[in-house]
Formats: C-alpha cells, sequence, structure tokens
C-alpha cells in the first residue's frame, strides 16, 4: 500500500498500543474488582440471604439448625463476605443458583456461547446493513434514499426490542437476526452523520474537487477521517447487543444468558443475576478497551 | 424540519391532554372487567374491543399513556438532575474529583443497562401495590439513567470553567458555589434539555421492555409495557388488526419525542 502524507495505515506493533495494553488490563481488573464488590454488596442485602431451605428441615435439631447458621455467620460481614467470594471466583466457582439448583459456573458454560454465536451474527448482520446504508447515502447524495433510510431507522428507534422478538416469533423469521435490527438503526445513524461530516472537510472538498472517483475519495479521505469514532462504536454495539439479547431470548426461546437472566429475575435469583451482569459486564469492558485502543491507534498513525 | 416538530410538539400535546382527562374520556375504569365479552371486537361501547380478561382496551390505551407519559418525563427529570449534580461537580473541580467521579461513572456505564435493571427489580420486595410498582419502575430507571449524560455535562462544565466569563467571575471575587450556581449552570441548561428530551423517548421504551417480560408495572395498572404484551397472544394481522393500535400509538408518541430536538440539538 502506498505511503501518503496524513495516512497511514495502523500497524498492530506501534509502541502507543503496547504500552497501553497493561494500563488498560490493570483498568478492566480494577473496574471489574469494584463491580464484584457492588455485586457482592446487592447480593449481601438480598432479601432472603442467610436463608437455608435446610432450616426447614424437620428432622434437625435445635443444635444442628445453630450449627448451620454458625457456618454462616462469618458471611455477616460484607467484606469477609467478599473476599471469600471473590476466593471462590477465583477458583472459577460462582456458586450455585438457587432456581436451577445447579452451579452458575455449569448454567453459563452451556448458554454463553449460544449468545455469543447471536451476537457475532446480529452484529455482523447489523454493521454491515448500517455501514453499507450510510456509505450509499453519503456518496450517492440521493435524497429518496435518505429519506427511505431515515424512515425505517425511525420506526426501528421506536420499537422496544422485545416488541420486535413477538413479531419475529408472529412471523415465525429466524430469531438470530433481530441483533442486527437492534443495532442496525444505531449504527446507520451514527456512520451518516459521521461520513456525511467527514464528506464536507475541507480536503476532502478539495479532491473532489481535483477529481477524484467516489471510491478513492471514500477510502483514502472520508474512512481514515472517521474510522477512529465508527471504531468506538463497536464496543458501544456490543453493550447494545447484549441488553436486546434478554428479550431476544426470553420470548423466543432461545437458550441463551439473557434467557437465563431473565429467569433468573423471575425466579429472584440474585446471586445468579449478578454473576451474569459481572460476566456480562467483563465482555462488554474487553470489548470497549478493544475498540477504544484501535481507534488511538488509528489517531497515532494519522497525525 | 421545522413542520415536523411542530407536529410532533402539537401531536404530543393533544396524546397528553387525552390522557389527563382519561377519567373524563374513558368509557369505564382500566380495571373493569366485561366478563360476558372477552376479546370483542370494536364496538360502539369499545371502541378497540377488550382484552381477554374482559377489560375496555380504549380506557386501557388511555390510562396506560397517561401513566407512561407522566411518569417517564419525571424520571428523565431525576436522571437529567442527576446528570447535572455530577457531572456538573466533576467538571467545575476538576483534579482527582473529576478523574474519581468519571471512573465511577465509566463503571457505570459499563454495566448492561437491562441486566443491571433486572437485578435490582429482582431486589425490590414482590407484595406491593401496582402504584408502588408503577413509581419503583421508574425511579429506578431515573436513578440508573445519568451516567451518560453527567459525562456530557462533565466536559461541558470542564469547557465552561476554563471560558474568560468564569475567568472574569474568578477575578472579580466570585466563589466556587456562586460561580457554580449563577454561571456555570445556567449555561449549561441547553445541554441539560437536550439529555432530557434523550432520555423520555429511552426510558418509555425500557419501561416497555421490562413490562414485555413481566418484570415492569404490575397488573392490573396498565402501561405501555403491559398494553404491548397483548401481542404476545396476537396469531394474525388481517383478523385483529384493532389490537396494533397501541403499538402504532407507541410507535407515534416515541417518534414524536425524537422529533422535538432539531438536529443541532442532538448529539452526533
Amino acid at each position: 500500500m502506498r505511503a501518503r502524507p496524513g495516512c497511514r495505515m495502523p500497524r498492530w506493533g506501534d509502541i502507543t498500543t503496547l504500552s497501553a495494553l497493561p494500563k488498560l488490563a490493570a483498568k478492566i481488573l480494577v473496574t471489574v474488582l469494584i463491580g464484584g464488590f457492588l455485586g457482592a454488596t446487592l447480593m449481601r442485602l438480598a432479601p432472603g440471604f442467610g436463608v437455608d431451605e435446610e432450616e426447614l428441615d424437620a428432622r434437625l435439631s435445635a443444635q444442628s439448625i445453630q450449627a448451620l447458621r454458625a457456618t454462616r455467620e462469618a458471611d455477616s460481614n460484607l467484606f469477609v463476605f467478599y473476599f471469600r467470594y471473590l476466593s471462590r471466583l477465583l477458583r472459577g466457582d460462582l456458586g450455585n443458583s438457587r432456581t436451577l439448583q445447579r452451579p452458575v459456573s455449569q448454567s453459563v458454560a452451556e448458554r454463553l456461547p449460544e449468545t455469543l454465536k447471536s451476537l457475532v451474527l446480529g452484529l455482523a448482520l447489523g454493521w454491515s446493513a448500517g455501514f453499507l446504508l450510510a456509505v450509499a447515502i453519503v456518496m450517492s447524495r440521493a435524497w429518496y434514499l435518505d429519506l427511505l433510510g431515515s424512515l425505517l431507522v425511525g420506526v426501528l428507534l421506536c420499537l422496544p426490542a422485545a416488541v420486535l422478538a413477538l413479531l419475529f416469533v408472529l412471523a415465525q423469521a429466524p430469531a438470530r437476526l433481530l441483533l442486527g435490527l437492534v443495532v442496525f438503526p444505531k449504527i446507520f445513524r451514527y456512520s451518516r452523520n459521521l461520513l456525511a461530516r467527514s464528506s464536507a472537510l475541507p480536503h476532502v472538498l478539495t479532491a473532489r474537487a481535483k477529481g477524484l472517483g467516489n471510491m478513492r475519495v471514500l477510502i483514502w479521505h472520508i474512512l481514515p477521517t472517521a474510522a477512529p469514532q465508527l471504531l468506538a462504536l463497536l464496543g458501544v454495539t456490543v453493550s447494545v447487543a447484549f441488553t436486546a439479547a434478554i428479550p431476544m431470548e426470553a420470548l423466543c426461546d432461545l437458550p441463551g444468558i439473557g434467557q437465563l437472566a431473565w429467569k433468573a429475575a423471575l425466579g429472584r435469583d440474585v446471586a445468579l443475576l449478578v454473576n451474569l451482569t459481572m460476566i456480562v459486564t467483563l465482555v462488554t469492558l474487553v470489548a470497549n478497551s478493544v475498540s477504544d485502543m484501535v481507534g488511538k491507534t488509528f489517531r497515532v498513525s494519522e497525525t | 424540519m421545522k413542520w415536523a416538530r411542530t407536529t410532533a410538539i402539537v401531536f404530543l400535546l393533544a396524546v397528553s391532554a387525552a390522557c389527563l382527562l382519561a377519567n373524563f374520556i374513558a368509557p369505564a375504569s382500566y380495571a373493569h372487567q366485561f366478563r360476558d365479552e372477552p376479546n370483542a371486537a370494536p364496538s360502539r361501547q369499545h371502541l378497540l374491543g377488550t382484552d381477554d380478561l374482559g377489560r375496555d382496551r380504549f380506557s386501557r390505551v388511555l390510562y396506560g399513556t397517561r401513566v407512561s407519559l407522566l411518569l417517564a418525563p419525571a424520571a428523565a427529570l431525576l436522571s437529567s438532575l442527576l446528570a447535572a449534580f455530577i457531572g456538573g461537580i466533576a467538571g467545575f473541580a476538576g483534579g482527582w474529583v473529576e478523574r474519581c467521579v468519571m471512573a465511577g461513572t465509566d463503571l457505570f456505564l459499563s454495566l448492561p443497562w437491562l441486566f443491571l435493571l433486572i437485578t435490582v427489580r429482582a431486589l425490590l420486595p414482590l407484595n406491593v401495590s401496582p402504584i408502588v410498582s408503577v413509581l419503583i419502575t421508574f425511579a429506578m430507571l431515573g436513578c440508573l439513567g445519568w451516567a451518560g449524560a453527567a459525562r456530557i455535562i462533565c466536559a461541558d462544565a470542564q469547557a465552561l470553567a476554563q471560558s474568560d466569563f468564569i475567568l472574569l467571575a474568578r477575578a472579580s471575587g466570585s466563589d466556587g458555589l456562586r460561580l457554580l450556581w449563577r454561571h456555570l449552570l445556567p449555561n449549561l441548561k441547553p445541554i441539560l434539555f437536550a439529555q432530557f428530551w434523550i432520555s423520555v423517548p429511552v426510558f418509555i421504551l425500557t419501561e416497555a421492555n421490562l413490562g414485555i417480560l413481566g418484570l415492569g408495572v404490575a397488573e392490573p395498572l396498565p402501561s405501555w409495557g403491559s398494553l404491548l404484551r397483548e401481542l404476545e397472544g396476537f396469531s394474525s394481522i388481517s383478523g385483529q388488526a384493532w389490537q396494533l393500535i397501541p403499538l402504532i400509538l407507541f410507535i407515534l408518541v416515541v417518534s414524536s419525542f425524537h422529533l422535538v430536538l432539531t438536529k443541532e440539538e442532538l448529539p452526533i
């Protein structure tokens, strides 16, 4: 690829990228630890904490019940409880689900791949449709295409993901595509505005005036300017897709962690919910950090 | 697009007026059951028919819209005020205060919105009245929705804190609180106003999602979430098209909220 002034493709070996990695990992770790503490606090304060079904066993004597309670007494201190929770977490033990009567880690291991599959498919679909439509509108400057796109996006932005899921069930459409429909309007709107702003920059206008073709203007002049902000959107769309996974999986009966979270909420299984929230937060944080880092690499290489 | 904005405002005003006058317009109470007429088709007595429990759908749409249209702006106001307080102080103070507050905001933003909401919802007591459940739902939305707006307000407050008129005010002896109250906050009004209008449809949509999942407002009080939940029993569009009217009204109201802000007021 020919090197041109003002625009260089990013390289992963850039010093800025590598030196940012430990800082980023530390940031994620601290965020997860604080998030974990908040989660543990929620679990500790949840109604029913410290109550065990075993205590209802009529065969147990008062001493046995007392002994059972004594084993849980140490958990009454929030910090001790968090320390124990954290040490269990380090061993991969996420505790037991009250509603499912099985280890949380087992349920998560079974269901997370399902959700990730839907997520990847939905994001790929939403990004390609939204970005390509935005590019087509900005480059062609066709008002009817813009109007059509805006109307479609306007309607989609007004529909809750749960309604879309119900309509998918009604139409017997493949449910996994729903996440694509949820992220599509956000990507389209943001990309169109960003590309339109970039295409109005003086250097782009000069390039056009010099007679450069649409494709060359897009690839060499518009996209490099818009790329860092577009990449930052990637992390945000992961979070949006995870959120939409709950109604999609709950209403379309897909066995992912969204459905698990919904069942846990209905069964008031706070331990399961907090662990799921932590896992989703971790995935979202990693996605956000990666997209931020790639965006920064683009910025560095542009200067 | 001035005409679209005007139309949206007029439409919102008309819908709000109809909902506020629901006690006079609605032919029946939202909870009253016409037990002989479950799932009735539209008629002169029941303009939008009845639901599977025999409740007048038109009345439920009016009362449900009232719940969402009154409480979503209240939740948006709460979240905007929280954002103004947190973001304003962080931006104005700068230094370690800003870094700490923004780290907390980042943490809050990393938490998946709906996961967090259903976790908090699961912690709340079960035996609450419908009115309390609706208040809890929207208060939760208001308390958890401030983070994004706080970040924007912090950036704006930071820029304002370094502007010439603030420097002049400092030079003429204005202290911290006076500067914040008299000079900074009035200049943050436009951004707060935009954040408020952006939050309203977001909260309406979130409540609808929670309601459809059965985690929102408790029955028999209607809200858009519980009204849209009826679509679960919907089998064909041609046979029961009137059941789609709440959905159409919902789309119109939410899109009207989107149209209220001009292009310049909207973030990119």
